[in-house]
Order: structure tokens, then C-alpha cells, then sequence
């Protein structure tokens, strides 16, 4: 056992100050990034990943089709019109399937918005791989102007045969105010 | 010599500037009993607009703020505080040590709490009221849609925080360095075992508590988006973070009670401790399991199955130390020469009552189960059945246990009694009920309900006011005894009481064990 000092107290207290100092950092620098890893690599809370894949050639299965549903949510206080130009989709796992999504600004002012994907069921979260997707990046919009967003994405060929459809979900979030650069200077 | 052995100093500077673990442990109690009061008085309001259906006295945003600080103020203020008084006035004179290891740290980590405390009192006079988000301040509850009194609220978690972490540093310095000779770990009263272990808990989870609110300070202040899912973060992070830390709390406040039931049931069954090794490697084991059950408390956010079964099975495990334990005192009282004075019979209550905590601890652990009781009035049966009937009436047996050696004058043992019934009725009647309402479907930290739960919610109510005001009675009974109760001089009080504190004179000299004691070595533990 390593001694700190010879003094039985002032080692004892000495141990107990590290541990509660190491217990503080253990927060930020072991909870954190450990939730966010586990999140990713299980998709728990049907979070998916915030990286393009990367498409692996493979063939299509087509002897069965998944329902792939769309949902749009607004965060409060978000004045965009926002939704899926097509709300389900079916699709074969493995195939390369595109959709969009639209937004409108309405306000007379530009604006940044952030759009947060989620799964369900959760299980699917990390069969739904995303090529291309307007949530890996804020999306600035200038006042009541409109842009198509477009989304690309496969459903993985090892989905588990029980799971028919997939929801994804995008909430908007307006971050107009937490963006960097010169929008937020304006 | 004769200036070593100095009495207190005179007025007030004595309570500013003391080191003494006496007079420290004093002002723990007292104030913790204020907040207690304090604490009580919200409940009291959130009783009273849920006695009938409908809005009648305070507004929702206000019944927020009261469930709030009724549930911080309790954990932080009253509960915990408490068991820290009863660990300085105690632990010196149990191991025999003149006093803690580090008295002066021991006169700030108090003397922090009370301005503390005021400040997070002084939050329902600001602007947008006092915190509004239920004492788990759950983000973005407690982050985006926080009033701005939030980061006072931080602020006040921090300092408390820290002086918890002094609290446990000084405990754990103690025992480990201040025993006397020949009192070993295994001879330890169990009461020293319990808060040993308690202090390692609080000083693993009050850092990680203190790391929860510093993210939400910076979430708000400082663009961070820790718990903001704008900016990459997750709401559910906070919940594993905060229950990290909370269910550990759950057993610091547990695990000093059941030091305190370990050394009073002995004393009125006139019996040791039956099982003491298992009772300590019990405390051991809780203390372990409560580091891997957290997620219990969050089963329907949607975690994977595995992950439910983990903590479903994990948290199911806990009911086997604590099993252990309430055999151990039952079987402690079985065949024992038995007297009910009152620290016996709160004693008794608790063993009655914290069972059946346990037991709808049992049913909510079960993860299919959870998701009907999951933010129902059940819920709140089931922790004030541990908290109230488990945490406070063994601090209340304390009080009673050793207050006469405290002030060698004995309590009013007729008031005392009393005092025991009106609590034991009046809590039964506030919280029984309220397992029904909860499996019926009522929500927590709601200030209006539905028409079907109205009687159950009078009766609730009803029990709230005689449970409160009995506290009156105890309040009476503690300051009558300090000024005018009996003169006790026997050493030992009571006739079947065991360990070292029991050894100096009644009432406690205000300097005990300069020189260590003489530990019998036959003797095998008190």
C-alpha cells in the first residue's frame, strides 16, 4: 500500500481527497463518452449514427420488403414547416433507397436548424445505415425561402426477419442561436 | 493540566469557533431537526391542496416548488445532516478516540450548511420561484425550461456536496486512525461499521452528483449540450448520471439507520447482536450491489431487454443482505428479556414498517411490473415508507436512546410513547393509502387528481397533519428534558446497554477518552 505522508491521518485523507477528485472526473471523462459509445454501438434510445455509411456492395434481398415509415416532429418553439415528401416507403434490405425531406422558413429572418434522428423500434437502430443525410449537418435556411433535404439510406440485409417496419423519426430543432459563423453574428 | 481541561468556551463563539465533535454533533442535530421542520411544513401544504379534489390554495407552479424542496430539503437537509450529528456525537466515544481526526475541517463542514440552506430557501423569493422540477431534477426539466433560480439550486448541491465529502473524510479518518488499542474492525459497534461504510459511499457518489449539476450549470451557462439532443447531447444521460449517484444516496441514508436499530435492539432485548459478522458483511454487500442497480429507477425509457433484466435481477439481489439483516434483529429480540421504553419501540416500528418498504421495493424492481407503478403515488408509499419509517424514526429512536446520556437528564417517558403511537398512526394513515391511489393509476407531483381518489387522499391528508404534529410533541419532549428532565447519573442509562459511550459518566464530559480506554480482550464487540 502506498503511503502518502507518515502521518496515518493525513495519508488516509490524503487517498480520500483523490478518490473523490477521480469520482468527479470519472463523470466527464469515463460516463459520458462511455453513454455516447454504448448508444452508438447498441443503439439504444434508437439512436443512430451520426456518420455517413459507408454502402459495402451486397446483394439486395429481395424476398421480403420493409415498411420504412417517416415522421417530422418540431421541437417547441420551432416555426419551420418541416415533414417527408413521402411518409412510407417499401423497401429491400440491402437496396440504396432516396427520399427527401422539405423545409420551409417562414420567418422573415435566416435561420439554422439541427434535425435528430431516431428509431424505432430501437432494436433496428443499427440495421438502418444512412448514406447521405441532411442530419449530419445543420442546415441554415434564409427567411421564408424553402429547401428539399435529401435522405439516402439501406436497410441492412441482416435485420432481423421479425422486424417489418421501421420508423424514423427526425425532430427539428432551431439552433440559431448555438451555430457558429456569421448567422449568428447577424 | 488544569488548561487542558478546559470546559466550552462562553457564548456564542463556543458554537462559531468549536472543534469539539460534542458540540458539533449537537448543531448537526439541531439544525437538521430545523430542516426537518422546514421540510415538513411544505408537506404539509402539498397535503393540504391534495386534501380535496380540485385547485384550493396554492397554485400548480407553487405545489411544484413545494414537492421539490420538501423532497431536497428532507434528503439533504434533514436526513442526512442528521445521521452526520449522531456520527460526531457517537463514533469518538464508541472507538474510544478523544475526538474526530480532523476537527477543525469538522467545524466548516458544518458551519457551510446553514448558509447553504438558506440560499436554496431563499430561491422561492426570487423570480420564477424556487426550482420547480421534482428533487431529481431531471434535464431538460431542470435545464431549458428551469427557472433562472436554478443555478442558485446548483450552487447550493455544490457546497452541500462538499461538506459531505468533508463529513465522510473526517469519519473515515477517524475510524481508521483513531481507535483506541485493542479495538479492532470485528469489535467495532455496528453503528461505526454502518457509517464507515456509508462515508465510502458518499465520498464514491457525492463528486459524481456534484459532476451531474456542473454539467447542467454549463448546459445552461455555457453552450454545452450535455443534455440538449440539439447539440448532440441525450436527457437520458442525465438520468444514468443522477441515479448513479442517487441510488447509493438511497443507502447513505439507509445504512447509518440500521447502524442505530443494530445498537438499540440488543439494548432492550438485554441480548448481543445476533449474527454481527453478517450484519457487517450484509452492510459490505448492499453497499456494493447499490453501485450496479441504478437503472432500476428508469426502466421505461426504453433500455434493451438485457439491460432491463441486469437491473432487475441485480436489484433483486439487494433483498438478500437486507434480509439477512432484519432476521438478524428479529432474531436478536427472540428469547431476549424485552422492554418496550421508546427508542425500543420506534426500533420496532421501523423493523415493521421499512419491511414493507422493502417489500414494494421488491415489487417495483420487478421491470414488467414497474411500468404500471412507474411516477404513481406508489412510488411515493414506497420510499417514505424507507425514508420516514426507516431513516427518521430510527434517528427519532436515537434521540430518545441517547439524549439522556447526552444531557444526564431522562425524557419524559409517558410523552415519549405517545409520541411514538400519534407517528406510528399518523404515518400509517398518510402513506397506506397511497399505495392504493398509485396502483390505481394517480400520478406523482400532481397538485389536482382524479374524483375516485378523493377519500383515500383526505385520509392521506389527514395522517399528514397528525404525523406533523407530533413532531410538536417530540420537539416539546427534547427541550423539556434538556431543561428539567430527571437528573440521570448512572453511566450506563440503561440497564441492558453495551459499548464504550456507556463507560464515561451522565451526562458525557465534554472532553471523553484523552487517554485511550482499556478494550477487554475477551469482550467480542458491543
Amino acid at each position: 500500500m502506498i503511503r502518502f505522508s507518515a502521518n496515518p491521518t493525513v495519508d488516509t485523507v490524503t487517498k480520500l481527497v483523490a478518490v473523490a477528485v477521480a469520482m468527479f472526473a470519472f463523470v466527464f471523462v469515463v460516463m459520458v463518452p462511455l453513454y455516447n459509445v454504448l448508444c452508438d454501438a447498441l443503439g439504444i434510445n434508437g439512436k443512430t449514427s451520426g456518420e455517413a455509411y459507408t454502402a459495402v456492395p451486397a446483394a439486395i434481398d429481395e424476398s421480403r420488403l420493409v415498411t420504412v415509415q417517416f415522421v417530422a416532429t418540431n421541437n417547441e418553439g420551432m416555426p419551420w414547416d418541416f415533414g417527408p415528401s413521402t411518409t412510407s416507403m417499401k423497401v429491400h434490405p440491402g437496396a440504396v433507397n432516396d427520399t427527401v425531406f422539405h423545409a420551409r422558413n417562414p420567418l422573415p429572418r435566416a435561420m439554422v436548424a439541427q434535425a435528430i434522428p431516431s428509431i424505432s423500434p430501437a432494436r433496428a437502430a443499427e440495421y438502418f445505415h444512412k448514406t447521405e443525410c441532411f442530419c449530419f449537418n445543420q442546415q441554415p435556411l434564409d427567411g421564408e425561402s424553402s429547401a428539399e433535404m435529401p435522405l439516402q439510406f439501406i436497410v441492412d440485409q441482416e435485420l432481423p426477419r421479425d422486424i417489418r417496419t421501421i420508423t424514423l423519426s427526425y425532430t427539428i430543432f432551431d439552433v440559431t442561436d448555438m451555430a457558429g459563423g456569421p448567422l449568428a453574428a447577424r | 493540566m488544569a488548561e487542558h481541561h478546559h470546559g466550552p468556551a462562553k457564548g456564542l463563539s463556543r458554537w462559531l469557533f468549536t472543534t469539539n465533535h460534542k458540540d458539533i454533533g449537537t448543531m448537526y442535530l439541531w439544525f437538521s431537526f430545523a430542516m426537518f421542520i422546514l421540510g415538513g411544513f411544505f408537506a404539509m401544504v402539498v397535503r393540504a391542496e391534495l386534501f380535496q379534489p380540485g385547485m384550493q390554495l396554492v397554485e400548480p407552479a407553487f405545489f411544484n416548488q413545494m414537492t421539490t424542496l420538501h423532497g431536497l430539503i428532507m434528503v439533504f437537509g434533514a436526513i442526512m445532516p442528521s445521521f452526520v450529528g449522531l456520527a460526531n456525537w457517537l463514533i469518538p466515544m464508541m472507538i474510544g478516540a478523544p475526538d474526530m481526526a480532523l476537527p477543525r475541517m469538522n467545524n466548516w463542514s458544518f458551519w457551510i450548511l446553514p448558509p447553504t440552506f438558506l440560499l436554496l430557501a431563499s430561491t422561492l423569493f426570487m423570480e420564477g420561484g424556487a426550482p420547480n422540477f421534482g428533487w431529481t431534477f431531471y434535464a431538460p426539466l431542470s435545464t431549458t425550461y428551469a427557472p433562472p433560480s436554478v443555478t442558485f439550486f446548483i450552487f447550493s448541491v455544490h457546497v452541500l456536496g462538499l461538506s459531505s465529502i468533508m463529513g465522510s473524510i473526517n469519519i473515515i479518518a477517524t475510524v481508521m486512525n483513531m481507535r483506541a488499542p485493542g479495538m479492532t474492525y470485528m469489535k467495532m459497534p455496528l453503528f461505526v461499521w454502518t457509517w464507515l461504510i456509508t462515508a465510502f459511499l458518499l465520498v464514491a457518489v457525492m463528486p459524481v452528483l456534484a459532476g451531474a449539476v456542473t454539467m447542467m450549470l454549463m448546459d445552461i451557462h455555457f453552450g454545452t449540450s450535455f443534455f440538449s439532443a440539439a447539440g448532440g447531447g441525450d436527457p437520458v444521460l442525465f438520468q444514468h448520471v443522477f441515479w448513479f449517484f442517487g441510488h447509493p444516496e438511497v443507502y447513505i441514508i439507509i445504512l447509518p439507520a440500521f447502524g442505530v436499530v443494530s445498537q438499540i435492539i440488543p439494548a432492550f432485548s438485554r441480548k448481543p447482536l445476533f449474527g454481527y459478522d453478517s450484519m457487517v458483511y450484509a452492510t459490505a454487500s448492499i453497499a456494493f450491489l447499490s453501485f450496479i442497480v441504478w437503472a432500476h429507477h428508469m426502466y421505461t425509457v426504453g433500455m434493451p431487454v438485457a439491460g432491463e433484466l441486469f437491473f432487475m435481477y441485480a436489484t433483486m439481489l439487494i433483498a438478500v443482505p437486507t434480509g439477512v439483516k432484519v432476521f438478524n434483529w428479529v432474531t436478536t429480540m427472540w428469547r431476549g428479556a424485552l422492554s418496550f421504553e421508546t427508542p425500543m419501540l420506534f426500533c420496532i416500528g421501523f423493523l415493521v414498517l421499512f419491511t414493507i418498504g422493502g417489500f414494494t421495493g421488491l415489487m417495483l424492481s420487478i421491470a414488467p411490473a414497474d411500468f404500471q407503478y412507474h411516477d404513481s403515488y406508489f412510488v411515493v408509499a414506497h420510499f417514505h415508507y424507507v425514508m420516514v419509517a426507516g431513516a427518521v424514526f430510527s434517528m427519532t429512536a436515537a434521540v430518545y436512546f441517547w439524549l439522556p446520556k447526552w444531557c444526564g437528564r431522562m425524557y419524559n417517558e409517558a410523552m415519549g410513547k405517545t409520541h411514538f403511537w400519534i407517528s406510528f398512526i399518523g404515518f400509517n394513515l398518510t402513506f397506506f393509502p397511497q399505495h392504493f391511489v398509485g396502483l390505481a393509476g394517480m400520478p406523482r407531483r400532481i397538485p389536482d387528481y382524479a374524483l375516485q381518489f378523493a377519500d383515500f387522499n383526505m385520509m392521506s391528508s389527514i395522517g399528514a397533519f397528525i404525523y406533523g404534529a407530533s413532531q410538536i410533541l417530540f420537539l416539546y419532549n427534547v427541550i423539556a428534558t434538556i431543561v428539567s428532565g430527571k437528573p440521570v447519573s448512572d453511566p450506563k442509562v440503561w440497564e441492558g446497554a453495551e459499548g464504550l459511550e456507556w463507560t464515561v459518566p451522565t451526562p458525557a464530559p465534554y472532553h471523553t477518552f484523552e487517554t485511550p480506554p482499556k478494550i477487554d480482550p475477551e469482550h467480542v464487540h458491543s
